[in-house]
Parts: structure tokens; sequence; C-alpha cells
């Protein structure tokens, strides 16, 4: 009688411990203590169960959305708030393997190696983040490697013209294309980046932040100008 | 069985509230467990309490998730984990425990060491400030008898040392400079900033021995933008191919770079033989490093090879030979008057 009571008031009475039953041959057993933080990221468990497919265009999208953010630079969060990274390796992949030294002879080095644009491009990244991190940036490590990569869009595109240019004739004619479209492609890079990073800096310091992103640029587009396949 | 059915109903508010104070607490416990955990207390029964807690949250987190699916085959799993054996989990805690000492003792080291606020108030400048810099490195001082300021900082001369290192990757190229070993690009890093380094090192090392008040960074600060007349030099006679040109560049902006460090460490330096060390030795290096820097990556005066060698020029190591007429005439001359008074 006590037990149908108190179980008809347990509906009412305890909310919480409607379910509970407890029988005679099993021991009691059970978890007293609440899990602080247990609900953290539902939606990494859900991101476990959805397909292959929706993982990567979701991935995807958001690499295509900060490529068109490069290419109009409004001045924008998005591309700082979500970093990756997955951007800068494909065009500095795609740029470096553009690049590979155009050397006829296998005895001497015309032009950079693969991994010397790699490497400068990461280096000069690296050391143009640090910079502006040291003279007081408010933004972060990766934000930053983010951004210089993806501002390197423009000049991966650069390259692809001058490759066409070249196939058609290496002239002084193509020089001035080149040279040209490289041009405009290095103030478009530089006033992308510029647009992202020089807001994270005091205001009276953005030439001192501006500087090193203007010869880092420089740097790449001297190599794609310089350029000359075998 | 109304009445306490009633009763029951207007007190259903209050236990409710009980239990959700209850939970309060727990909560509050959990997250003393939780604190306990962080703590350095590694006695053995709490150690494996904080373990024991650590896992069953993990594992209720599993069931958690899998709470929709096959209920008593999670509840047979859970049987199973625990009849498998106190080893099994002991091993995991100790794991886990191992983890989180070795996590923190690296993020502590991590801190230390390679914090970057180190560097940080040596990039403390206003572009005013890196400007002024600049030009004052081109004007000697006069007053040698008071020791100058020397402002250490090393933005301006970091820049210097890169935009060196651009201009060097232009005058290589420029000149289809081959290099053998090694890249372009490492080459002229390694130049410069070898230079940079290893002179303000060697200076330094000079300065102690001479007794002149100097440290580290004032040298690296004070041969950093020295490097701004070699800059300018360069820039200019890689582009144009004189050769007084060169010298006269040479002579007046190099020139003038070197006076001011020069006049800088003389101020800071006492006695005429320790002065004269060190100033001998900043004015040879800088001098002949500028010298060094356009003659090993100049473009070769195609006149010559041409009249030398002819169209099929085998690649060359170094295009480095670039006796100009008039230092060829002095040597030659020099070379007769030596021999005359032997």
């Amino acid at each position: 009688m006590a037990a149908a009571e108190g179980s008809g008031a347990g509906g009412t009475l305890f909310p919480g411990l409607a379910d509970v039953s407890i029988s005679q041959d099993i021991p009691v057993e059970g978890e007293i203590t609440v899990p602080v933080g247990s609900h953290s990221p539902d939606e990494d468990f859900s991101t476990l169960d959805e397909p292959v497919k929706d993982t990567i265009m979701r991935d995807l999208k958001a690499v295509g959305k900060k490529f068109v953010h490069v290419m109009y630079p409004r001045k924008s969060s998005t591309l700082l708030r979500d970093w990756d990274l997955w951007g800068p390796l494909v065009l500095c992949v795609s740029l470096a393997l553009m690049l590979q030294g155009g050397s006829a002879d296998s005895k001497d080095d015309g032009g950079p190696q693969f991994a010397e644009v790699f490497v400068i491009i990461w280096f000069g990244a690296v050391v143009i983040t640090l910079n502006s991190k040291l003279l007081g940036g408010t933004i972060s490590f990766f934000q930053s490697l983010c951004v210089l990569g993806y501002c390197v869009m423009p000049l991966t595109v650069a390259m692809l013209v001058c490759r066409l240019v070249l196939l058609a004739g290496a002239g002084t004619v193509s020089f001035i294309i080149r040279l040209i479209v490289v041009g405009a492609m290095f103030a478009w890079s530089t006033l992308a980046s510029t647009a992202f990073l020089a807001d994270s800096q005091p205001p009276n310091r953005k030439a001192l932040v501006v500087y090193p992103i203007f010869l880092f640029y420089f740097v790449i587009s001297w190599m794609i100008l310089t350029f000359t396949p075998q | 069985m109304a009445a306490p059915g009633a009763a029951g109903g207007g007190r259903s508010g209050a236990p409710a509230a009980e239990w959700g104070g209850f939970e309060d607490n727990m909560q509050g416990g959990g997250s003393a467990v939780i604190d306990m955990e962080n703590m350095d207390d590694t006695s053995g029964s709490s150690f494996e309490d904080m373990g024991e807690m650590h896992q069953r949250m993990k594992e209720e987190e599993e069931e958690e998730e899998a709470e929709g699916e096959a209920g008593a085959g999670e509840e047979e799993d859970g049987e199973f984990l625990g009849m498998k054996g106190l080893r099994g989990q002991l091993g995991r805690q100790v794991a886990d425990q191992m983890w989180q000492v070795g996590k923190r003792q690296a993020s502590r080291a991590f801190s230390l060491y390679a914090n970057i606020d180190i560097l940080r108030p040596y990039f403390d400048v206003e572009p005013v400030q890196v400007r002024a810099r600049l030009l004052e490195s081109m004007i000697p001082v006069k007053m040698i008898n008071f020791p100058q300021k020397i402002a250490g900082e090393l933005y301006g001369p970091l820049m210097l040392v890169f935009t060196l290192v651009a201009i060097l990757l232009h005058g290589m190229k420029t000149s289809d400079t081959i290099i053998r070993e090694g890249t372009l690009m490492g080459t002229a890093i390694g130049t410069c900033f070898g230079y940079w380094l290893g002179v303000s090192s060697f200076m330094y090392f000079l300065a102690y021995l001479c007794n002149a008040q100097i440290t580290m960074v004032q040298m690296l600060s004070l041969l950093g933008y020295g490097l701004f007349g070699h800059c300018i030099t360069l820039f200019v006679t890689y582009n144009i191919h004189f050769h007084s040109l060169f010298y006269i560049f040479w002579l007046v902006v190099g020139g003038l770079s070197t006076l001011r460090m020069v006049a800088v460490l003389v101020s800071r330096t006492v006695g005429h033989t320790q002065r004269l060390i060190l100033c001998g030795t900043l004015a040879a290096l800088h001098m002949l490093f500028l010298l060094y820097l356009h003659f090993a990556y100049h473009k070769v005066v195609e006149g010559i090879l041409d009249t030398l060698e002819g169209p099929n020029v085998p690649p060359f190591q170094r295009v480095a030979r670039d006796i100009p007429v008039v230092s060829n005439t002095v040597l030659n001359t020099t070379a007769k008057a030596i021999a005359l008074t032997l």
C-alpha cells in the first residue's frame, strides 16, 4: 500500500525519480554526481553521424566564401573569425608547382624549387605575423596566417596568366603584359591583406605593419615575374 | 488519500525546489571533485577516486549519446566493463593522470620560454621614429667626447635586413648568377642575416675586449641601421650599371653610414688603442661588405665576355670577375713600382 501510494505520488512529488525502479536482485548502482560540462558540443556528436559528403561540402563552402572575400576585400570579420588553413595550403602548393624551377641543365639552379617557394611563403607569413603581434596587434597567430595565405590568391592567378602568356612567346610585349598583370595583382594582394590586418593594429602603427606585407608580396611577385620556363 | 494527495500536490513545488537545490549542490560537489583533480595531490586513494570519477564521467557521456539505441546492450556493456576488472580501469586512470601532468608541465615550460613578449619592448616604435632614425643613420655625429644614445630597437634593423635581401635577389636575378649549391633565396637570406648577426656578435665581442659601453641589442640596432646606406647604394647601382657611379656611392653613402657608426662607437670607448681597433674593424667590415655585395652579384658587362669567349658561354660558377679598366691599370702600375723597387 505504501509502495503503491509512493509510486502514485512519485509522479507529482518527485518528478525526477519517476522512472527509477529498485528491484531486489540487482544491486543499487548509479551515479550521484552530475558531470559538469557534459553538454558540451552536441554538434560534435551529430557531425560524426552525418555523411562524409556533408562535411566536405561544408568545408569547401567555407573555403569558397573566403576566396570571394579576398576577391572583393570588404571589411568583414568572417575571414578572421573562422580561420582555416586549407585555402592557403592549396594556393601555396599550386603556386610552388607552377613556379617549379625551369632549368634545362640539371646541374644549375635556374629557378626556385618547390621547397624554396613553400618555405618562403610560410616563413614569410610567420615573420609578418610575429611582427604584427610584437607591434601590439590584437589578431591571433593563425588568423593572421589564414589572411596572408588567402591573399596570395591574386598572385596565383597572375602566375597562371603569366604561364599562358609565356606559352605564346617570350618577347618584350609579353614581358610588359606580365609586368602589368603581376603589378596589378600585387597591389590587389597587398590591399586585400591590409584591409583585414591593419584594423587589428593601433591606428598610428599601420605603416609599420603594412611594410613587411608589402615586402612579402613583392618578393613573391618578383619570383613570378622573373619566371622563365625552359 | 485525497488529503495527502492534495498536500503532496501543494508541496510538490517545495520538494522540487529542494531537489533543484540538491542538484545545485551536486553540481557544486561535482566541480569540487574536478578541482581536486586539478590539484597536484596524488595521494593514493584520492588518485583512484579521481581517476574513477573521470572514467565514469566519460562513460556516462558515451551512454548519454547512445541512449536512443539498444539500452539493454548499453547496460550489458556497462556491466561488462565493471566486470572486466579493475586492471583496465586503473591502467586508464594512470595513463590519464600521466597525460594531465605532462600536459601541464609542457604548457608551463612553453609559456616560460617561448614567450614572444620578451621581444616586445624592442618593437615599441612609431613610424616617425623609424623614419627619423633612418635619416639619422646617414649623419655622422660631431660630439664624440660624450656617449651618444643608441636606441635599442629591432624593428628598423629587421626590416632593413629583409629589404636588403629583396634587393640582393633582384640583383642576383638580373645578373644571371648561377648558384651551384643552394638556392638564390637561401643565399640572399644567409648572406644578409649572416652579416647582420655575425658581424654584430663579433663587434660586441671586440667591444667587450676594448671596454666599450654597448649592449648586444644596441650593437644589433646600430649595425642594422647602418645597412640603410647599403640598401640605397645597391638599389641604385643594380639598376644603373656604371662603375664610377658605384664607386662614388660606395665612398659617399657607405662612408657616411660608416662614419656615423664609428663616431657613435668612439663616443662610447675610452683609450686610443681601443678606439682604433674597434673603429678600424667596423669600418673595414662595413665597407668591404658593400664591395662584396656589388661585385659578387653584379651584372656582367657583356662586352668583356663577348670579346673573351664568344657566344657559347659555358655556365659560370659565380659571375664575379668584373675588373674595370681603372683598377686594372692601378694594379699594373703598382706591380711595376714594386718590381722596380725590389
